[in-house]
Parts: C-alpha cells; structure tokens; sequence
C-alpha cells in the first residue's frame, strides 16, 4: 500500500484536486450571492450547463476561448434572470423552479447541438490551442481566476455596502426595505451574480477541463457545489476549503480507481469514496459538526408591507 | 397573451373551483408548447408536424397504448409519491433515489427466494436460498419494494423531523448515496461474473407478475405493460382515500396547510412528517413492480429514466390530485413516448425537446400556482 503514496502520487493527487474543485468554488461562490440574498439556487447545476454549453460553441465559431468563457457566463446569466422573474416576480416555488431549470438546460442544449453539429447532444471538439490556456502543472487560468475570487467575494460581501444590503436583505428584509434598500432589485442582482459565476465554473468545465460540451456534462457538479456552500455556513473562505475538500474525493477516488487493493486483494470500491461529499452534508445538516445555520429569509419571496 | 389568458381565469367566480383547477395546467401546457414551438421554429422545423410526431402515436393502436400505459406506469407512483410529500408540506427530490433502493432490493428478494439459477461461464449454480411459492413470493417482492423505498424516504423525514435539516437537500443526497450504494452491490455481489452490463442475476421465474398483452387478444407479447399499471390506478384510488376520508390523511393535511395550527390542534408535525415521507418513499419504491418483477426480471443500473424527478412535474400539473396525477401521469407519458418519433421523423428537432417541454411546463406551472391559492 505504501507504495502508492510517493511524492508523485501526492503531487498528481494535488494538481487533481485543485483541478476537479475549481468549477465547485465558481459555483458554490455564485450559490453564497444568491442565497445570501435570500433565494435558493438549486438552479446552480442548470447554470453551470448553461455556461459549458454556450461556451464549448462560442470558442469553437470563433477560435477563441476568452469570449467563450465570458459568453458562457453571460448565458449563465440571463438564465439565472429567467429563474430570478420566476421565483422573484411570480413568487414560483425556488426549489422546484431551480430544479427545472436544471431539467431545462438537459435538454436545451442536447436540442440545440443537434440542430447545430447533427450529433446527439455534444458539440464539435475544440482544439487545444484554443482552450484556456494553463501553467506551470496543468493549472488553467480559470483556476487561478476561481481561487483569487474567493477574496473578491469576502471583500464585497462583508466590506461594501451592497454586500452589507444583500446580508440583510437574506435576513431580514422587511428591516432592510425600511432603510431604503430596494429588495427586489437586489435579489434580482444577487441571482444573476450567482448566474455569471456558476456558469464560469461550467465554462471552465467544457473548454477548460476537457474540450467539448457533452450533454449533462457537469453530472451532479452543482448540487455538490450546493453542498459545499451548506458545509461552508454560506461564508466565502469555508466555501473555499469545502470545494478543495471535495475536489480531493473526487480526485481520490479517481486515482485510486484500480490502482490500490484492498487487504483482501479486491478493489477499493471507488462508490465509497464517492459517496463521502454527499453523507457528509447529510450529517453537516443535521447539526452534528457545528450549527450550519441558513441565511433567515432563506426561500421565503419577498412582499411589500408583511 | 399567456398573461392575458390568465388573468380570464382569475376572474373567474369561487364556485367555478373544478374548471380552475383543470384550466391552471392546460394555461401551463398551452404556454410551455408555445415556448416549445418557438424553440422548433428557430431550429428551423415546424412545430405543427413537430407536435403531431410527438403525440400523435400514443393511443392509435394496441401496441402504442400498451407503452404508453407501460411508461405512464411508473409515473404515476412517483407522482402520487411526490404528492403526498407535498400535501405534508415537503418536496420530496428524492423518489428517485428512493426507487432505485427498492428496484435493488426486489431483484433481491427475487433472487434468494425465487430459486433463481445462475450460469456462470457454463455451469449453474444456485444462487437462491429458498423457492417460494409465486404468489408468495410476489406478495414478499412488492411488500419489500414498498418498505425498502419507504425506509430510504424516512431517513430525510427523521432527520427533519429530529434535526430540522432541509428535506430538499437530504433527499437530493440520498440519491447520489443510494444509487452508488446498490450499484456497488450489484458489481460486487449480485452481478453474473463475466456480464459486461451492470446488472443482477435474473430473479426467479415464480417472482414474474402477468403482462396484460396474456388478457387482451390483440396486444403484441413484447408490450412490457403488466399488471403493475393495474396496480398503479388502484393506487390512485387508495392514495385519495388516505388523504381526504380517514383521520391519519387529514391529519397529514392538516400540518401541510399550517404546522403550528395543526401542532395547537393535538396533532405532531415531527411524526406526520416521518409518515408522509414513508408513505412518500414506499410509493415511490412501487416503481420497482413494473420495472423488476414485469419488465426486466433484474435489477439493471441505470433503469430509471429520471422517473423520480419526472414525478415532481406529475405531482405539479396533477395538482397533487391522484386523478389530476393519473392524467398528468398519461399526459407525459405521451410525451415520452413521442419523443423517439420526433427523433426519426423531424429534421433537426431531436428526442431532448421533451426534457425541454418538461421542464418549461413545471416552470409555468410553478409560477402560476400563486394564483390559484386562494
């Protein structure tokens, strides 16, 4: 067994891990503006599909991953503004209208890339010099860009007035509206920061981690993301360390997929490995490591004079 | 227009209830195929036909109501599943988690007691401890998809009920969790060494339930419809009774329409939560009837086409109704069953602008539910 835990495992181990969180923290860090402001983001994983998809076709029309990357995230939010008029204007259920957004951008864009491309639900390959570029050891711009948003989004949210306003527009938004801060507007601004963020970590998914877009592409990415939020108690440098946390599973469990043997000579089933990001929220709900406490108008629509 | 049309229906008098609550989810459907049709239009097909492919080869022969019925089948259990959560006041994300635990633990049931024999690289070996009886035996396999659905949608109900923890994001958990837990059981203990698909063993023959094609002349055998439909509408009809005729529905209700009233009232939310979702889970597990004991005799990874989370849209546009879910039910169903049509028939449109139709119609109807609370 000690044999696999050589310096190389461990650095391959840690290139992976920060690989597999980066598109995590985009979105676990887009989910923090949304339910900060009180609205409940399950539409994360539709989102981040919305971004991998537009942003696998835009850079392979135009050859160029910087305006893919930053299309994606446009899509990513005008997606999240459709979600926002539902859940917001016509005071829609948040979790099953999020959920179906998620639904929706399965589909939309499998219709739509087989009208493009002819291909059932995947888009055409883009070339190597054409996805975002890397350093040193295989680390794309897009995780550097994750990892220095996590200050960025510490310093807005605690050390701006409009971080002030959507904290208190998530707990307490009567008192809010009576100090002059318009809800809605800002609850309406929160969603579509929590779009442009989940879709950059979708992006970074189809052009950055691999090269095309393929349908259902980020595979349970933003419910984790949406866990790890939870996990974090919804604060920007937790988020951080939570995303790494389970990026690392996933890693493990990659790496150790076939490699390492159990004592009994099988293999280690790498579904218990998987597992572990999912159970521990579970047991992080229920209070056994320290209180996550949701923002106080978490899910609740907003009305003028109740 | 879509506006205006719903405004017409609001103004509608109090006593017209019945025609709201038909006219709210035909606005949506209305409205969800108009968006759908603007979509097809700009892929440059035409919607009309489109719509035509899509559910115009549900009900015209034997053979295409018999698969129409076959995939309604596990919807509606997992719209009534959905719906009682719901009438308790929880979104329950998690039937389809909760399903595929209890198509696992049929399978098997249907292995150890069914007398199930297994060829390994040519020779047979006996995998089952014991040969029930068919009838036993079925009785024991749907007893124990009810209660292994059941136990998986009680744990988020135990740790709302005893933590306060959000069932949205437990039952969502719980899916990732069960779904690799029994997939882990099948590669490692239950799959045939040597098959190349994760799946079972095959479950014994006396686990098999009848095929409706046995009862009508005319339906060709390959119908995968089986009794389990049968069972599905019996299901309606129990599930209506629970709810609105004994004392244990009303009280479900009752901490549904307002907690801390029905908490005033005598009755206890924590436990009603922890049955609805019981319930929730057990209905959910019914799925595994149809899928394991008539249709693919095995428990086979991966199954499951989003039956769970299609029951949430089912429970929406059936406002939480077993009718009004029997009918949303065959309504999706139609559509499913379209879609391969819409495939082969159109140009450009393909089989996903059902997922897409699905999902525009559970936005429309969540956005207009404000105005039917009335």
């Amino acid at each position: 067994m000690g044999e696999f835990f050589t310096p190389t495992f461990l650095i391959i181990l840690l290139f992976s891990t920060i690989r597999l969180a980066t598109p995590l923290i985009f979105a676990a860090l887009g989910g923090m503006f949304s339910e900060r402001a009180g609205v409940i983001n399950i539409a994360l994983e539709g989102l981040m599909l919305a971004g991998a998809f537009t942003a696998a076709v835009v850079t392979y029309e135009l050859s160029n991953p910087y305006i893919g990357f930053v299309s994606g995230m446009a899509v990513g939010g005008i997606v999240a503004f459709v979600f926002a008029v539902a859940v917001i204007k016509f005071e829609a259920d948040q979790v099953v209208t999020g959920f179906a957004i998620s639904l929706l951008m399965l589909g939309l864009p499998a219709v739509l890339s087989s009208a493009f491309y002819d291909s059932a639900g995947s888009t055409q390959q883009v070339a190597k010099e054409f996805q975002l570029p890397e350093f040193f050891n295989r680390i794309s711009l897009a995780s550097i860009l994750a990892f220095a948003l996590v200050p960025v989004c510490w310093y807005v949210l605690y050390k701006t007035p409009f971080g002030l306003r959507i904290r208190a527009v998530g707990e307490n938004p009567a008192a809010a509206d009576s100090a002059g801060v318009n809800v809605i507007r800002l609850r309406y601004t929160a969603v579509v920061i929590s779009g442009l963020l989940a879709a950059a970590g979708g992006a970074y998914l189809s052009i950055g981690q691999s090269s095309l877009f393929t349908r259902g592409m980020t595979a349970g990415r933003g419910y984790i993301a949406l866990a790890a939020l939870i996990l974090a108690k919804w604060k920007p440098l937790p988020v951080l360390f939570a995303c790494l946390f389970f990026g690392f599973t996933e890693a493990l469990a990659i790496q150790l997929q076939g490699v390492l043997k159990m004592p009994s000579g099988d293999d280690i089933p790498v579904q218990f490995i998987q597992i572990i990001p999912y159970v521990l929220t579970i047991i992080v709900l229920a209070g056994f490591i320290g209180l996550s406490r949701a923002p106080k108008a978490l899910g609740i629509p907003y009305k003028k004079g109740n | 227009m879509i506006v205006s049309l719903t405004g017409c229906i609001d103004r509608l008098p109090y006593r017209m209830k019945i025609l709201r609550e038909i006219l709210w989810p035909l606005t949506a459907v209305f409205a969800a195929f108009v968006v759908g049709g603007i979509i097809v239009l700009l892929i440059g097909d035409n919607p009309f036909l489109t719509f035509y492919h899509l559910v115009g080869n549900s009900f015209g022969s034997l053979n295409d109501l018999g698969y129409t019925l076959f995939i309604a089948t596990p919807l509606i259990f997992t719209g009534l599943a959905v719906a009682v959560a719901f009438r308790c006041g929880l979104l329950n994300i998690g039937a389809e988690g909760q399903l595929y635990v209890a198509a696992f633990a049929t399978a098997w049931v249907g292995i150890k007691f069914g007398g199930a024999m297994v060829n390994i690289f040519g020779k047979e070996e006996n995998w089952s401890w014991f040969s029930l009886p068919s009838i036993l035996l079925v009785l024991l396999c749907i007893v124990t998809a009810v209660v292994a659905g059941g136990l998986w949608g009680a744990i988020p109900g135990i740790l709302k009920a005893r933590f306060g923890s959000h069932e949205v994001i437990n039952t969502i958990m719980l899916n990732f969790v069960g779904i690799a837990l029994v997939s882990y059981f099948t590669q490692y203990y239950f799959k045939i060494p040597g098959d190349p698909i994760l799946q079972t063993a095959e479950i014994g023959q006396n686990a098999h339930i009848p095929r409706i094609s046995q009862y009508i002349p005319g339906m060709p055998d390959f119908v995968p419809l089986s009794v389990a439909f049968l069972l599905a509408m019996l299901m309606c009809v129990l599930v209506y009774i629970f709810l609105w005729k004994t004392k244990w529905g009303y009280e479900l209700r009752a901490v549904g329409e307002n907690p801390s009233a029905a908490e005033y009232g005598g009755i206890s939310p924590k436990k009603q939560i922890i049955i609805a979702m019981s319930i929730s889970g057990g209905l959910a597990g019914m799925v595994a009837i149809g899928e394991v004991l008539g249709y693919r005799y095995r428990y086979y990874d991966g199954f499951s086409d989003g039956w769970g989370f299609l029951g949430i849209a089912v429970a929406l546009l059936g406002r939480n109704h077993p009718l009004g879910i029997f009918i949303a039910a065959i309504f999706f169903a139609v559509l499913k069953r379209g879609e391969i049509f819409v495939d082969i028939e159109t140009k450009y449109v393909s089989k996903d602008l059902v997922e897409v139709l699905q999902a525009i119609i559970i936005i429309f109807v969540a956005s207009l539910q404000r105005y039917t609370r009335k």
